[in-house]
């Protein structure tokens, strides 16, 4: 008897471990790394190990987008200086053209993000955006954003040191940080003091005449004026010797990025970052330590850290659970993804995440968007419901030839209509909630207890007392624990 | 000293004269009656160039291209006079009502911004990190009445700043605030997670500022059409409320020049200047001029020196703006000397706490100490 008790545990124990992580595990797993999932992929996951599962996020990553792109890219540079001999109308064209393409460009990721099959991938992209930040506030260019873009993508799961490498020559980052004008005998430290502080070490790594001596390495990395691409001129270099942290030598920008990069400090940095993106706003400081120098180890590839990290205890702790704010693109991209909304113009989701204040293309600075608790005040917290109980109001939403200007802008926030205005049928949107409740087997209870282990990364502050399944979904996405991944 | 704050601090006036509504509550040592608006100027403004030194021949030699010309400045004195964008507050100055403070920093300057402005936010020493702001101290030392709509409210940021950890909202306009408002609920539960306590307390904040914030008032003054016009409307809509807050403050950003500087200087320096002259008319037509202290901030001041860039980099101590109806109107604290930078950056003269000490103390008739974590001396900045 006890034998065969004994065997039935192992057996039990084995066949659990056939069965995979568990259903907690990769949904922890699929919302955190990606968008917060759907049902299906959530049980498909839940059958495979930890290892089988992230192998098989990484595997899928891609270097490029599907979406296709928008059609001015094809079409040759805007001047980066707008010509200043434009009559008045010419200038409200070009500034209507910017504004266009400033939504476009917008609408362009958010399809992409929606769309993806690698939700990990525009994760990532999203995850460097916000670390080697620029501004089309201050770029302008809408080619030049999706140029940067397009390279973020291209190494968002690859080779950190790379990325590093071809950022600090990427156009939009030399306009954005003011390199273009980085001149011998007249240096402009604002890059070099960024790669430092924000890039790479981080504060108090480095001393002000670090920051004084890399400018001068920076010199000359500048942009040809007409084709706006990168462009070294050698004249306007400083050949002279720069000491950067205690090193000496003739060096050029590539050469203080080498240095930059083999202090141990810029592995942590980047690796406490994406502890917060992924775990919890609090890292620990032993495993940081060894997650870090699996990235060294592995000269700064990304796949051997996110698989440390995603394999690791710490990443599936229930002290972790729900403990992260979601961003507003992970709010608004999740909640469309994981409820299989659909008829949305991607364009109206760029005011939508602009007022909750995370205008993509236009972090707030080049640290980036604070994130956390940050997310989360006032204004963005109504924002947040405001667009949610749009979302699950009852009625259709009508085409936009029906929506006026006020609704738009209520409902998706300023310009909206602005950007809407004269095109037709753009949010035919549509969300089929018996289709979406069909997913979820069993009677009435148990089924509305899987609609919420779902949804929410934990249990409700307030339980569902609903009316029907549209009032029980628009109660859980109102629920303050909504908020949290 | 005022005569009413000076019979309190004596004891000849019961507290509940004044708050009727704290009678069995922690007694407020302070007077919030009193309002402080405090303008961030984001990203580092150039005070070289906004209180310029026009008679020093150092100045022109440290900006060949960006100095503002001796003939275009507005004078103050026969050494310094305001960029010509400030031109709608020389009224102020001429009715004493604008103050100029030179040399604010702190020792151990730090030239990032973010680090620089958590410095400022949280009144820390330049190498202690401290997790509030300096107001939410003061407020936890001297409590703001409990029937405030707020402690403060926060316009055009996302980021609490100085209110971080306070009774404070953030605002983007007040109407939209009041018809968003009942999407939050006061849950009054209790969690060991951290994210979901926060949310729990912005709901909770939501809901009482909502009851305190009602109407809309209509004003005379018609307010800028721009981004800080806007935020100085909505700082007026708050101010106009019965149910009050302690501290408004309103963020002005895009200063961080680096390239391109004088026209975007002079952009920012005008919106501020019509902003501060619609913000005056607006608190005159409610009575509330006279109990309001304006003071500007920021991370830090620029570079002595302009770049190759027609702009600035960052640098350290810098001039300050302080405006209101019982300012002692003039130039206060010490130019820094052009001819003794320290590493290319001016030295200061006056520690921005004693800014902060003067808004406690002669302002509020608060305790500054613990909110500062000591002593700093306060700046003759209001009129007896």
């Amino acid at each position: 008897m006890r034998i065969l008790i004994a065997g039935l545990i192992a057996c039990l124990s084995l066949s659990a471990h056939a069965a995979g992580m568990g259903y907690d595990d990769a949904h922890r797993l699929l919302a955190r790394s990606g968008f917060a999932p759907r049902e299906a992929e959530v049980q498909a996951y839940a059958k495979l190990t930890r290892t089988q599962a992230v192998d098989k996020l990484l595997a899928a990553a891609r270097t490029t987008a599907q979406t296709p792109a928008p059609d001015w890219m094809s079409e040759p540079p805007i001047p980066l200086r707008k010509p200043k001999d434009l009559s008045e109308e010419e200038k409200k064209l070009f500034q209507r053209q910017q504004f266009e393409r400033a939504v476009a460009l917008r609408g362009w990721w958010y399809q992409e993000m929606l769309t993806t099959p690698t939700p990990l991938t525009e994760h990532m992209t999203l995850f460097w955006h916000n670390h080697f930040v620029s501004s089309q506030q201050k770029v302008k260019s809408a080619q030049l954003m999706f140029k940067q873009n397009a390279l973020l993508r291209r190494y968002a799961l690859g080779n950190f040191g790379e990325l590093l490498h071809a950022v600090a020559k990427d156009p939009a980052m030399i306009v954005y940080l003011d390199n273009a004008t980085n001149r011998k005998g007249q240096p402009n430290e604002n890059f070099a003091r960024e790669v430092m502080e924000l890039f790479t070490l981080g504060m108090g790594n480095y001393t002000e005449q670090d920051v004084k001596e890399a400018a001068r390495a920076f010199t000359g990395w500048s942009l040809d004026r007409s084709s706006g691409e990168f462009r070294f001129y050698p004249r306007l270099h400083d050949q002279g010797s720069k000491t950067v942290l205690g090193q000496s030598g003739d060096f050029d920008g590539d050469a203080v990025l080498d240095i930059l990069l083999a202090q141990p400090q810029t592995a942590e940095l980047i690796t406490s970052k994406l502890w917060r993106e992924f775990v919890s706003p609090t890292p620990d400081a032993k495993e940081v330590k060894r997650l870090a120098k699996i990235f060294r180890d592995s000269h700064f590839e990304m796949q051997p850290l996110l698989r440390a990290m995603f394999t690791s205890d710490a990443f599936y702790a229930k002290a972790n659970r729900a403990a992260l704010v979601k961003s507003p693109v992970e709010l608004l991209v999740g909640t469309l993804r994981q409820f299989g909304i659909d008829g949305l113009d991607p364009r109206l989701l760029a005011f939508s995440g602009r007022q909750l204040n995370q205008d993509l293309f236009a972090p707030p600075n080049v640290k980036g968007w604070p994130g956390g608790e940050d997310w989360i005040n006032s204004t963005t917290l109504l924002a947040r419901k405001q667009v949610l109980e749009r979302l699950f109001r009852a009625e259709e939403m009508p085409g936009t030839e029906n929506m006026n200007g006020r609704m738009l802008r209520a409902d998706f926030g300023k310009g909206a209509a602005r950007a809407m205005a004269g095109q037709a049928m753009l949010a035919n949107m549509h969300f089929d909630v018996a289709h979406f409740f069909a997913a979820f087997p069993g009677n009435a209870d148990t089924q509305n207890a899987d609609v919420a282990r779902l949804v929410l990364a934990s249990a409700p502050t307030h339980p569902p007392n609903a009316k029907d399944h549209l009032d029980f979904i628009r109660q859980l996405v109102l629920d303050p624990v909504y908020q949290l991944k | 000293m005022l005569r009413r704050d000076f019979l309190r601090n004596m004891g000849l006036i019961p507290l509940t004269a004044q708050f009727p509504n704290l009678a069995f509550a922690a007694a407020p040592a302070a007077n919030y009656q009193r309002l402080l608006v405090l303008i961030e100027l984001k990203g580092g403004n150039d005070g070289l160039n906004t209180v310029v030194p026009y008679a020093d021949p150092a100045y022109y030699n440290l900006r060949p291209r960006l100095a503002i010309k001796r003939d275009e400045v507005l004078q103050l004195d026969q050494k310094f006079g305001l960029h010509p964008a400030l031109q709608p507050l020389l009224s102020l100055w001429q009715s004493r009502e604008l103050a100029v403070v030179h040399g604010v920093g702190y020792p151990e300057p730090n030239l990032s911004h973010f680090r620089s402005i958590e410095i400022w936010d949280t009144a820390s020493p330049s190498n202690e990190y401290l997790p509030e702001g300096w107001l939410t101290r003061t407020f936890a030392a001297n409590p703001a009445p409990k029937t405030f709509a707020a402690d403060g409210v926060v316009i055009g940021s996302q980021e609490l700043g100085p209110l971080a950890g306070a009774r404070a909202i953030a605002l983007a306009n007040t109407e939209q605030f009041l018809r968003q408002a009942h999407l939050a609920d006061d849950a009054n539960a209790k969690t060991k997670n951290a994210a979901l306590a926060h949310i729990l307390k912005v709901e909770s904040d939501v809901v009482q500022a909502a009851t305190g914030l009602a109407g809309n008032y209509t004003f005379r003054v018609d307010f800028p059409k721009h981004a800080f016009g806007n935020a100085v409307k909505t700082a007026a809509q708050v101010v106009a409320n019965k149910a009050g807050v302690a501290v408004v403050r309103i963020t002005h950003t895009g200063f961080d020049t680096h390239s391109g500087q004088p026209g975007t200087q002079q952009r920012l320096l005008k919106e501020l200047a019509e902003g501060l002259v619609a913000f005056k008319t607006a608190l005159l037509e409610l009575n509330r001029w006279n109990d309001t202290l304006i003071m500007t901030y920021g991370e830090f001041g620029r570079r002595a020196q302009e770049n190759g860039s027609m702009g600035t980099d960052h640098g350290t101590a810098n001039a300050q703006l302080v405006l209101g109806g019982r300012v002692a109107g003039g130039l206060h604290g010490q130019a820094p000397d052009l001819q003794r930078l320290e590493g290319g950056n001016l030295v200061h003269s006056v520690d921005f706490r004693s800014l902060y000490a003067t808004a406690i103390e002669n302002w509020w008739g608060g305790n500054s100490r613990s909110a500062l974590n000591g002593k700093f001396p306060t700046l003759d900045l209001l009129r007896a």
